[in-house]
């Protein structure tokens, strides 16, 4: 159980090509971080850095205090789980989780009672003498898990663990290693997944990656409400945030925008007087997108299409000047909305501000 | 103990499997030991660096033994033929330079020539039936239930060695005295449909090359077939679908939507048999020893280097030989260059 | 395709009868010979071997008993017994007693005998001989029948072949020949290219891919060309001909096939797995040993079979680096041209050598027909 603590890390394949780039990161014992970012953003690439699975072209990794760049992966005190399982189809589970205990030369008592609080933990002992091809992939999830609790390691990294899984089993797996976390309070586990429920429900801390770099680090709830800039806003959140360019009208304890597409909207963040006039992005998610009867709403437009999902509706208004649509989730069923006008707003410390794709808050 | 027991080739054999496999994997796992734990050991000061280093020289430790082989068995004979093909052997050792002596020397002699012309018959022939063939029973048998006994009897003559498949056609082409009941299926079909007399077929001049390369078609046509049918089912079944609904025939489905999406395969079935008949010893060795103008340029090189005793020109035919497997070779290396990228 | 509406069922039977004609061309010839090696000499020459196969009418020469087993019964002295050996079932048409009339009688006739005295012969073969003066004489005397006979089949060649110590024409050494030269030269190469094909497959090294493709250009390279430089390289380092020699050549020239099969199966292992085993602090020696080596099994069981019906088949090599003038090392397939050149027409033993050299590989074939083509399709360069 240790911290782990990136420096001015980064990756480059050839002279100019990084594919990463100062990446600064400290991650504290006993913490879930969940790397997050879209497809070619680098995410499983820094993990397999931290494993040790590829080299690191730039600055410091350390785990528990010591510079690990050149220590080869099993020395580093890790545990990998791997999207694809990894296991030995050749051996039984139990030699499976075995391995790198044997490897290790660790006496046979010490290797027969790791494996068997590992199976009873994830209560695979009815299967510890099949071979992998005869278990189902949640029970292979299961079995890759073990064999990393058995090395008993500093840090547990998880490569997308739950993507070969279907959905049903997804959630229930899903489940399964946020208690495995609880019941394991002191381990340091670093997960990456595209998936952002996954990340919301597991993390306590998620780290975004975009654009070779760190986009925003924090806590799940951090990210949804107060998002550092337009990439976090629209990443995470589904349907992503709507995003309204406009000008800032008036500035003081709250912030008037008026927008470009004829609203005009409040928002509870504070600005300076000298702000005044400066092109920003309003951002407001759907969720929070009220209907109003006012005058000067914040969006107004009409329904194109409806998409009924059951307990909530979503609208997607006509576009406007080659936009975006904008969206808004209303609670309920709304069949009658379509093709309607509709007035938009939203309560003032629901409103984003970004200026030149940063937030604006303080 | 008994010393002839000790001395006999079956012991001998067992004590060399013994010796080369221990001996293998020794060299693997000591050079590995000494690698890590002496010469860079992954402690101290310079364990990250020495970690690397091993894993640099890791490599070449697992292909040394393979490396020489290669070198000694395939690459080095290769320039050494060269070289023999450009000297001459003088009683008593040594070789002395006779420039392109050799290579003039063949070129005058009419067995060579009948060698070249017999060799680019059987490129022409084998690699085009043996694929045809294969192509048809791959073909016929992708439908049908009994399908894979068919291919597996069809590819049956690949496990049989030249020389036996050369007794087993030399059978099929024996000949009686006409008065007695022919014992060769050929004669006895030949007679049974009005021929007049049995024909003694492997001294008909030019004719007897085609008797030889059925032996290699018999042989190589399941080769074929074996690729050809993966390569067959390999073509999505929706494109055949979709030709089926719009009406095409089933040979115009066969030719025009099938054949095409299998053109490479068809290209490397070609190639690869090309290859062995460029090698093609053992039929004409045993069948006609290149009797009756059926010499192809294996058996004029075995004839000169071993009967005749000529290493010059033998090795100037073994290099005619490599010049005509050269622009597969060269395509080959290309393909496996690309598809490595 | 079978379930499609409306097809012809015309068409499926052409299918059919061409496949099944295609099948008996291919296999007539194995056939041929191998029912050859079951007759004797005088019955493959007397007719062709697909005759063998059903009953057949022969002319054949046969003699009564002789005269000492005569004995006297009621004044008459009689011979009885059966013209073929016992257990042989055999069906008299015609017969005779002269060689210039051997289709006189019927079965169940009786013929005066030259010497005085009646013959009756049934159609089974039982005869029974009457005089009435004692019959004189060593042998019997002798009929001529033309008799229906089942097909009859010997394993007399195959002894004669494998077993019989003396015989000039035996197979028996040169089978342990093969043996001796097979085997290890099937299991060395593939020790040397697995761990090859491995630091080809999954290790980085600079070269990597210049060496895959030297292997793939030394796939193609006629043995022809190895020949006078490794046999002179052999007499030089003071093997000469002999088993070493032809093992080291048969490694030589079996490994870029071994190397480019076994490293294009292995660079097919999922990455994951290599690289947990890693993460497990598995050292490259064990990942070799502990995975790729277990997982690459059926790889490893394809260039098995091919270098072992290699070197099984192989004649070039053995004549060139093998076999010395004493003929003690000769292997089977060389053995089998030695006598074609001095038994050519002698198919009973031809057939027979043939077959017992081709035995083995077939088996082997039936067997792991399955690997087989599995390494077929591996190993045909693409």
């Amino acid at each position: 159980m240790a911290d782990l603590k990136l420096t001015n890390v980064a990756k480059s394949y050839g002279n100019a090509m990084y594919v990463l780039q100062d990446i600064n990161l400290d991650i504290k014992q006993g913490e879930l971080v969940v790397f997050v970012g879209p497809s070619g953003c680098g995410k499983s690439t820094l993990l397999r850095m931290i494993a040790g699975l590829e080299k690191i072209s730039g600055g410091r990794l350390e785990i528990d205090g010591q510079v690990v760049n050149d220590v080869p992966p099993a020395q580093r005190g890790i545990a990998m789980v791997f999207q694809s399982y990894a296991l030995y189809p050749h051996m039984t589970v139990r030699e499976n989780m075995a391995f790198a205990l044997r490897i290790a030369r660790k006496p046979r008592d010490e290797i027969n009672a790791a494996v068997e609080r590992a199976a009873k933990i994830l209560q695979l002992e009815p299967y510890l003498d099949r071979l992998p091809k005869a278990l189902s992939g949640g029970q292979r999830q299961r079995v890759a898990i073990g064999r990393s609790i058995v090395r008993d390691p500093k840090v547990y990294l998880f490569d997308e663990p739950l993507s070969n899984l279907d959905a049903a089993l997804r959630v229930a797996t899903r489940i399964e290693i946020a208690k495995l976390k609880e019941s394991m309070p002191d381990s340091t586990m670093i997960y990456v997944t595209h998936d952002q429920v996954e990340a919301m429900t597991l993390a306590s801390r998620i780290v975004v990656l975009a654009n070779k770099g760190i986009a925003q680090v924090g806590t799940p709830l951090d990210l949804y409400e107060r998002p550092e800039n337009e990439f976090v806003a629209q990443f995470i959140g589904s349907p992503a945030m709507n995003l309204l360019p406009g000008k800032i009208v008036e500035t003081g304890e709250q912030t008037r925008v008026d927008l470009d597409g004829g609203g005009s909207a409040v928002c509870a963040i504070p600005t300076q007087p000298g702000d005044k006039g400066k092109a920003v992005n309003i951002g407001v998610r759907p969720e929070d997108l009220v209907a109003s009867q006012s005058e000067t709403p914040l969006f107004k437009g009409k329904v194109d299409i409806i998409e009924a999902l059951g307990e909530v509706t979503l609208l997607y208004f006509e576009s406007q000047g080659g936009r975006e649509p904008v969206i808004a989730k209303f609670t309920g069923i709304h069949p009658e909305l379509r093709g309607q006008e509709i007035g938009l707003t939203a309560a003032p410390e629901k409103v984003h501000l970004f200026h030149q794709g940063q937030s604006m808050r303080p | 103990m008994n010393l002839d027991l000790l001395n006999s080739p079956a012991v001998l054999g067992v004590v060399t499997i013994v010796l080369g496999v221990s001996g293998c994997v020794g060299y693997f796992y000591f050079s590995n030991l000494i690698l890590d734990k002496v010469i860079f050991p992954p402690r101290g000061r310079n364990a990250g660096r020495n970690i690397n280093y091993a894993n640099m020289v890791r490599p070449w430790l697992f292909l040394l033994p393979a490396l020489l082989a290669l070198g000694l068995y395939l690459a080095y004979p290769v320039f050494k033929t060269l070289h023999f093909s450009l000297t001459e052997r003088v009683p008593g050792g040594g070789n002395v330079w006779v420039g392109a002596a050799n290579y003039q020397q063949m070129l005058k002699e009419p067995k060579f020539w009948e060698a070249m012309r017999n060799n680019m018959l059987w490129l022409i022939v084998v690699p085009a039936l043996a694929t045809a063939f294969g192509l048809l029973v791959a073909q016929l048998t992708d439908r049908i239930r009994w399908g894979n006994i068919a291919k597996s009897l069809i590819f049956m003559p690949m496990a049989i060695s030249f020389v036996g498949a050369s007794v087993i056609w030399k059978l099929v082409y024996d000949t009686r005295p006409a008065e007695q009941d022919q014992i060769g299926m050929l004669n006895a079909l030949y007679i049974f449909f009005g021929g007049s007399d049995p024909q003694t077929w492997l001294t008909i001049p030019f004719w007897n090359n085609f008797f030889l390369m059925a032996v290699l078609v018999w042989i190589q046509t399941g080769f074929a077939m074996v690729i050809l049918s993966a390569a067959l089912r390999g073509i999505p079944e929706e494109t055949v679908e979709a030709a089926i609904v719009d009406g095409a025939s089933p040979l115009t489905i066969f030719f025009k939507i099938k054949v095409p999406q299998i053109r490479a395969t068809i290209l490397v079935v070609w190639t690869t048999i090309t290859i062995t008949v460029l090698k093609v010893f053992d039929i004409v060795f045993a069948m006609t020893n290149g009797q009756w103008e059926t010499q192809v340029l294996a058996n004029y090189m075995y004839d000169k280097l071993f009967r005749a005793n000529d290493w010059g020109v033998g090795s100037a035919a073994a290099m005619v030989i490599m010049l005509l497997v050269a622009p597969i070779l060269v395509w080959n290396v290309r393909n496996a260059r690309n598809e490595m990228r | 395709m079978n379930n499609i509406a409306g097809s012809k069922s015309s068409l499926t039977w052409i299918v059919h009868i061409t496949v099944a004609a295609l099948v008996i061309l291919w296999m007539v010839p194995t056939v041929g010979l191998f029912v050859s090696s079951f007759r004797t000499a005088d019955q493959i020459s007397t007719n062709g071997w697909w005759q063998a196969l059903f009953p057949s009418e022969q002319n054949l020469t046969l003699r009564s008993a002789a005269p000492e087993t005569q004995i006297e019964q009621d004044g008459l002295f009689v011979i009885e017994g059966r013209l073929f050996d016992d257990g042989v079932k055999a069906e008299i048409s015609v017969w005779g007693i002269t060689s210039r009339n051997i289709d006189a009688f019927k079965p169940g006739e009786t013929a005066e005998l030259r010497k005085g005295g009646t013959i009756t012969v049934q159609a089974d073969g039982r005869y029974r001989m009457e005089h009435t003066e004692p019959f004189t004489g060593s042998r019997g005397s002798r009929v001529f029948v033309t008799a229906t006979q089942p097909p009859k089949f010997t394993l007399e060649n195959y002894n004669k072949i494998l077993f019989e110590k003396r015989n000039v024409d035996g197979m028996g050494k040169a089978f342990l020949n093969t043996f001796t030269v097979t085997i290890p030269a099937t299991i060395i190469p593939i020790l040397v290219a697995a761990f090859a094909a491995y630091a080809l497959a999954w290790m980085d090294f600079p070269g990597r891919a210049l060496l895959v493709a030297a292997v793939v250009g030394l796939l193609v390279v006629p043995l022809q060309l190895a020949l006078i430089p490794l046999l002179k390289f052999h007499q030089d380092i003071g093997i000469g001909k002999g088993y070493l020699g032809v093992w080291m050549a048969h490694t030589g020239f079996g490994l870029p096939l071994a190397i480019y099969l076994l490293r294009n199966y292995m660079a097919g292992l999922p990455r994951d797995i290599i690289e947990n085993a890693r993460v497990d602090g598995a050292t490259d020696f064990q990942i070799f040993t502990k995975l790729i080596l277990p997982l690459s099994f059926p790889a490893l069981a394809s260039f098995a079979i091919f270098q072992f019906l290699w070197t099984w088949n192989d004649l070039l090599v053995a004549k060139v680096f093998l076999i010395d003038a004493t003929g003690q090392t000769t292997v089977m397939t060389a053995r089998i041209i030695e006598l074609l050149g001095t038994r050519g027409g002698n198919w009973e033993i031809l057939a027979t050598a043939a077959f017992v050299s081709i035995a083995v590989p077939l088996a082997v074939f039936f067997a792991m027909q399955k690997y087989l083509v599995r390494g077929l399709l591996a190993g045909s360069v693409k």
